[in-house]
């Protein structure tokens, strides 16, 4: 099967698509450097990372939380989230799974030196917390004008 | 030369359009039984209700969400553990459940599935009455 050359996406669907697609590019192609050294993949929750010269993106995947119960701090460059989240649970039913993840987690993670501890923005949406954190101004890449 | 590194890349191409329907991640799920149904939570974080479509037939339930992400342009990725936009699950259905009657709730990126036990199946209280 050949990749489709002319697409009749138009719109709003193809946005999504574009999205869908970015993402997917990003965060699923074989190109992946080495995992960073703080950050477990199988513990809970879910994270990604991503940068731009200007910022980090971070989206931590947890659903059914109560922002409230969020704890985000940065020191230097390092992001720790700590948070709770409690699933009611009817005991006398009969639980066939048990995947949810239930009670307390951590995630620390390293982020690039140059983050501005100062300028960060957190959005809890649809059970994922985004948070954008602002880059330092040197670490843009410069025009240099030869005299 | 520049004829085999054409083809070369060509091939990356469509192997990556290959892979991509594919990619879909397995939602963690509770699942509990009490006397009238059974109760179905998913964790499908980055869903909202457009982007979630759920099939109920006589056999089988699946559960199909696409996580939209906003993300800035010319981002790139330091670390994931999620590298697909998709959530797919399926299960098969009891005789017993009534599909029919299904209701379901997304909030904070849970669904909550509820599916009532057909009615012959349904606890009955027996009356004893004094002769």
């Amino acid at each position: 099967m050949l990749p489709r050359i002319h697409g009749f996406d138009t719109g709003l669907f193809n946005e999504f698509r574009r999205l869908e697609r970015e993402m997917d590019q990003l965060f699923g192609a074989g190109f992946w450097p080495g995992s960073m050294r703080s950050v477990a993949s199988e513990s809970y929750p879910p994270i990604n990372v991503g940068v731009t010269t200007d910022q980090v993106d971070v989206y931590l995947f947890v659903a059914g939380l109560d922002p409230e119960k969020l704890d985000i701090t940065i020191k230097e460059n390092r992001l720790l989230i700590k948070g709770e989240r409690n699933l009611e649970r009817d005991d006398d039913a009969k639980h066939f799974r048990k995947e949810r993840h239930d009670g307390a987690f951590q995630k620390l993670v390293n982020l690039p030196e140059d983050v501005d501890a100062e300028k960060v923005k957190a959005r809890y949406e649809n059970g994922v917390l985004h948070l954008v954190i602002q880059r330092r101004e040197s670490s843009k890449p410069r025009q240099i004008t030869v005299q | 030369m520049s004829n085999s590194k054409e083809l070369s890349k060509h091939d990356v191409q469509t192997r990556q359009h290959r892979e991509l329907p594919q990619r879909s991640i397995r939602p963690d799920v509770d699942i509990f039984e009490d006397e009238r149904g059974i109760t179905l939570k998913a964790d499908l974080p980055g869903v909202n209700k457009e982007g979630l479509d759920i099939q109920v037939d006589k056999e089988t339930l699946s559960i199909d969400g696409k996580a939209e992400i906003e993300m800035p342009e010319a981002m790139q990725a330091l670390y994931a553990d999620v590298r697909a936009t998709r959530y797919q699950r399926s299960f098969s259905l009891s005789s017993e459940l009534d599909g029919d009657k299904t209701e379901a709730s997304l909030k904070d990126g849970v669904l909550s599935l509820r599916i009532p036990k057909r009615e012959q199946y349904q606890p009955r209280k027996i009356e004893i009455r004094n002769s």
